[in-house]
């Protein structure tokens, strides 16, 4: 066991997702089962070999500073499910303790 | 028991760069909302966000003009959280390598210079913009701002007073000005501060516990919230409680901070490097070709004034305090061949016109050249200095050069002895009385006489030849 309930319960809280407890149950072994079958890189002999983050060995791939068209604003916010003038519109956000 | 503040900055200065970070649509502001969008800015799936040179650039130059040290390699990180005005859920930033670390800036302060250590300086996307609509339950979201290229200033926890911040940040604010790397405008919001702030017992080498301070958008305001955490904090230990880790807003209209709602527990941003974006390698040879880019900065132009034009620390500031004042002024001193005059016409009549109608050096009508040419007709006798202070507000109102002013005014400084002989002659003798007085010791009508002079010749009098003519008349029974 890698994970165990209370690690499944906490990543989908910062995913935002509401499970069942039956799904987190479900989750709890798939996602064991996932990392143990990670394991099996560790039995690869790695000695020498340098960390990376990318796979490719590609460096500084870079853009002009040159502006092009944007999309239309009709099309940026046409699958906004509500929307008030050209803007997404959202829940009230509100931060500070009253 | 008497407490030591210890204060720490985040700065975010927006790039002056033309486009997006990642993407090719504009960074204009002020622009309808979500016109600036593009599947990249608004993360879409399936998009590939590729770099924007110049901010690299952008940044190499803030990490060298603050003596950081360019990482030969870096890389970009996602910060995962969520947040209406992040689509993509995540923030591309900088995390374990960031572009530049370990530098600093020195700053001035009554009791002389002080050494600010800066951790690091990295490149990250903005996010976009909140509306709030007071009177609806609901806010709206631009996405303009999102993918606008940022870099992030963090400063060692150096500072120990309000002043020292402030004038820390004022010290950063002027670099990236001077680099015309990013406008510095905090009310638009292209400049941002960030404090963390704790208290400590005076002598006490740990840090206490701190809270971070957001929503200030100008100097004052970062003054005066730093000056109401401290007390706030100061308040809270002397009574003998302890301060909450924490983020707290300032309230501009009310004075004070507030604290955030619970936002920290939510924070595990699980920072991972950026699949989507290659590792950015830099040489030297970048490295240089940034390094010979560099304007001259603030404070070298500031000392090289100093020097070089012999004027005070005080004018030397006020003249460098942007690029285009300090080179307006090196424009009139070189023509002119008279630094000092030229900083005292600069400093007092031009900036006076400029600041009373809140306009720029940039749109000065009266141009350098005019300048110089009226501090050579002063230098020559053409004109005198009270002349001249009543000529430049007419170059100042109409563009004109200093020669069309004197013409159309018929101002020519009046040199000619015959011409003013004659004058001071007829103003001895329409003053019998005076005359009478000052032969008879009283010494102080001299000057008297001057202004009569003065006033009959409208002022157009050279003022050492009246000195001259009336020394001698007025003894000549």
């Amino acid at each position: 066991m890698k994970i165990d309930k209370g690690v499944v319960e906490y990543v989908a809280h910062l995913g935002r997702l509401a499970l069942e407890p039956n799904e987190v149950e479900l989750y709890t072994s798939q996602l064991n089962r996932i990392l143990e079958y990670m394991d099996s890189l560790n039995t690869l002999d790695t000695e020498g070999v340098e960390s990376t983050s990318h796979a490719v060995p590609v460096t500084c791939v870079l853009r002009e500073d040159l502006a092009k068209d944007s999309f239309s604003v009709e099309e940026s916010i046409l699958n906004a499910p509500e929307k008030i003038g050209s803007s997404f519109k959202v829940p009230p956000i509100i931060e500070v303790e009253e | 028991m008497p407490y030591e503040p210890v204060i720490g900055l985040e700065v975010h200065a927006q790039l002056l760069t033309e486009t997006k970070i990642f993407c090719s649509c504009s960074t204009q502001f002020g622009a309808e909302p979500n016109s600036h969008t593009c599947p990249v800015c608004m993360g879409m799936p399936g998009v590939l966000p590729v770099l924007n040179r110049k901010v690299v650039e952008y940044t190499m130059k803030m990490a060298l003009a603050t003596h950081c040290r360019i990482n030969e390699a870096c890389n970009f990180a996602r910060k995962n959280y969520f947040y209406p005005d992040l689509p993509k859920g995540y923030q591309i930033s900088q995390y374990a390598q960031p572009l530049s670390e370990h530098g600093y800036v020195d700053i001035e302060l009554d009791g002389g210079k002080k050494r600010i250590g800066i951790t690091r300086i990295h490149m990250e996307e903005d996010a976009g913009k909140l509306l709030h609509d007071e009177h609806l339950p609901s806010s709206y979201v631009d996405l303009n701002r999102t993918g606008v290229p940022l870099i992030e200033i963090v400063s060692e926890p150096d500072m120990r007073s309000t002043d020292e911040a402030v004038a820390y940040l004022k010290r950063l604010h002027e670099i990236l000005v001077y680099l015309e790397i990013c406008d510095g405008n905090m009310e638009e919001g292209s400049f941002r501060c960030d404090a963390n702030v704790s208290l400590r017992p005076r002598g006490e080498m740990m840090f206490g516990t701190r809270t971070e301070l957001k929503n200030m958008n100008s100097f004052r305001n970062v003054q005066r919230a730093l000056d109401y955490e401290i007390k706030r904090q100061q308040c809270i230990l002397e009574s003998g409680q302890d301060v909450i880790q924490e983020t707290r807003l300032w309230d501009d209209s009310k004075g004070e901070t507030q604290s955030m709602r619970g936002k920290e527990e939510a924070h595990d941003y699980r920072y991972f490097p950026d699949p989507d974006l290659v590792p950015i390698v830099i040489d030297n040879a970048w490295t240089e070709e940034m390094k010979k880019s560099l304007p001259e900065l603030p404070l070298e132009k500031r000392e090289r004034f100093i020097r070089d034009y012999q004027i005070p620390p005080y004018d030397a500031g006020v003249l460098t305090s942007s690029r285009a004042l300090a080179g307006y002024f090196e424009e009139v001193a070189r023509l002119s061949g008279k630094p000092k005059i030229a900083s005292n016409w600069v400093m007092g009549d031009v900036l006076r016109f400029l600041n009373e109608e809140k306009r720029d050096i940039k749109e000065c009508p009266v141009l350098p050249g005019s300048l110089a040419e009226m501090i050579q007709l002063i230098e020559d006798g053409t004109i005198s200095g009270k002349m001249a202070k009543d000529i430049i507000v007419e170059m100042y109102r109409t563009g004109k050069s200093p020669q069309a002013v004197i013409e159309e005014k018929g101002m020519i400084q009046i040199t000619d002895e015959g011409t003013l002989e004659k004058t001071v002659a007829e103003v001895i003798a329409a003053n019998p009385t005076q005359l009478a007085q000052y032969r008879g010791g009283k010494e102080k009508l001299f000057g008297y006489f001057v202004g009569q002079v003065m006033k009959a010749t409208q002022g157009k009098a050279n003022p050492q030849l009246i000195n001259e003519l009336l020394k001698e008349m007025l003894a000549k029974e």
